[in-house]
């Protein structure tokens, strides 16, 4: 139920609506509650609502935290 | 949503690594060699259920960590009352249904549930956005939606009322049965039964709420992602606590959580909801747990619209799932689990939906 995947917005239009884009697929979504998003930009979609921004900066740096854990031994 | 197998999803599958799960594993044996007891720790979102029985990751643990699944799917602790009032609702000429797919296949205490009813008259919906849409499309009937969810859908619903106010919608309501989690975890740590050494919390309610949010409970919790090395870090982080006597709140789900949460979100849920007490089902009412919509809003509620009664139901014999959702005991421990509580003819509440941890251990993990 309270599933959100990653989706990439492709296009922002009037009335808090966008489209993003995830796996090829194209669909509309409502972005009221991130008014601040930008194109190119990453959300999590739920329920026909985008409802954060990925950070895509922290999400190099768990990346990086784990390719430490990786190269460790 | 169809899914392109050729693409690759970024953010998704990079958290998937076989070597680097084989590594947080690993650590998470070492951890729990420097602890000399067994370990429980629990999950409360049906997401987190259904990413832990499908990437194996009970298997690939040592057994002294048990990882158990607590209250985290919405539809399953809906209470069996509730289920049989949009029944009732769903019986009248005037009254269209909408609603999340997983409600339709849940049945009241008597077997009965709102899949026997027409498509057209039961409409499942993806987002609640579209109950609007039909609401528009059909101004001679009455549109109910059916408000099942956590923080993560709670302010969705709301934004929907907000948006039929607007449009001064007159023939859409709905049926609240909305829950918070904050104050569920608090009951199930102080419960002395469980037993829980720890919790990995939901990490899309936590979007939402905001790490902070957890922070004067006085319980372990670690914030985790869904893939499994979100899952696997979380655990590793909540073993570390464990192991250094550390009970706090951290986040592991940094990419999506922050501190605060999606302050937004939270307003337009406060705005549209206050706090009720509420019914689980396998648990009981648990005081200031439930979202009923404001007096503000009475025009939207279908419960006052129509007059709604929830009839109180009790849970079938023999049935352990309110055992299962406090982590007092796995679904394998229940006599009537894989026999006569199967996914296609659910007993329980936790069989009911596929987020359920029964129906989970079923699908995933029945050897």
């Amino acid at each position: 139920m309270c599933l959100a995947i990653p989706v990439k917005i492709v296009e922002i239009n009037e009335n808090k609506r966008a489209i993003g884009e995830i796996g090829g697929v194209e669909r509309e979504l409502d972005i009221t509650f991130v008014p601040d998003v930008k194109v190119g930009e990453y959300v999590f979609l739920h329920a026909g609502f985008a409802i954060q921004v990925l950070n895509e900066n922290e999400a190099k740096e768990s990346m990086k935290l784990w390719n430490e854990i990786l190269s460790a031994e | 949503m169809e899914r392109d197998p050729f693409s690759r999803m970024k953010f998704i599958d990079e958290y998937a690594d076989p070597e680097l799960v084989k590594k947080l594993v690993h650590l998470i044996q070492s951890d729990l060699e420097d602890i000399s007891r067994p370990v429980n720790l629990m999950e409360v979102c049906g997401t987190h259920t259904m990413s832990i029985g499908r990437s194996g990751i009970r298997s690939i643990v040592p057994d002294k960590l048990k990882l158990l699944s607590g209250p985290g799917c919405p539809v399953c602790v809906t209470p069996s009352g509730y289920i049989s009032a949009s029944i009732e609702l769903a019986e009248r000429k005037e009254v269209l249904i909408t609603t999340f797919g997983d409600m339709v296949r849940v049945p009241n205490s008597s077997g009965d549930t709102l899949g026997r009813f027409p498509k057209e008259k039961v409409r499942i919906v993806y987002s609640p956005l579209e109950a609007i849409t039909i609401a528009m499309e059909n101004p001679d009937k009455e549109v109910v939606f059916l408000g099942v969810g956590f923080e993560t859908t709670a302010p969705v619903i709301a934004q929907t009322i907000k948006v039929a106010v607007e449009n001064k919608l007159p023939n859409f309501t709905c049926l609240s049965a909305n829950k918070i989690i904050p104050p569920a975890l608090k009951a199930l740590a102080d419960n002395p039964l469980s037993k829980i050494d720890g919790f990995i919390l939901p990490g899309h309610v936590s979007i939402i709420l905001g790490k902070d949010s957890y922070a004067d409970l006085g319980i372990r919790g670690v914030v985790s992602g869904f893939e499994p090395l979100d899952i696997l870090t979380g655990i590793h982080m909540l073993l570390r606590q464990i192991r250094k006597g550390i009970v706090e709140i951290e986040n592991a789900y940094l990419r999506a959580v922050t501190d605060k949460g999606n302050e937004l979100m939270q307003k337009v849920m406060d705005e549209v909801f206050e706090i009720v007490d509420t019914q689980w089902r396998g648990l009981g009412v648990i005081p200031a747990t439930g979202l009923g919509i404001r007096k503000e809003y009475s025009d939207y509620d279908a419960e006052k619209k129509f007059k709604v009664k929830y009839p109180e139901e009790n849970e079938p014999a023999g049935c352990r799932c309110g055992e299962i959702l406090q982590g007092i005991c796995i679904p394998t421990d229940c006599p009537l689990f894989g026999s006569k509580c199967l996914p296609d003819n659910p007993i329980g509440p936790c069989m009911v939906s596929s987020e359920g941890a029964c129906s989970a251990y079923y699908k995933y993990e029945r050897n």
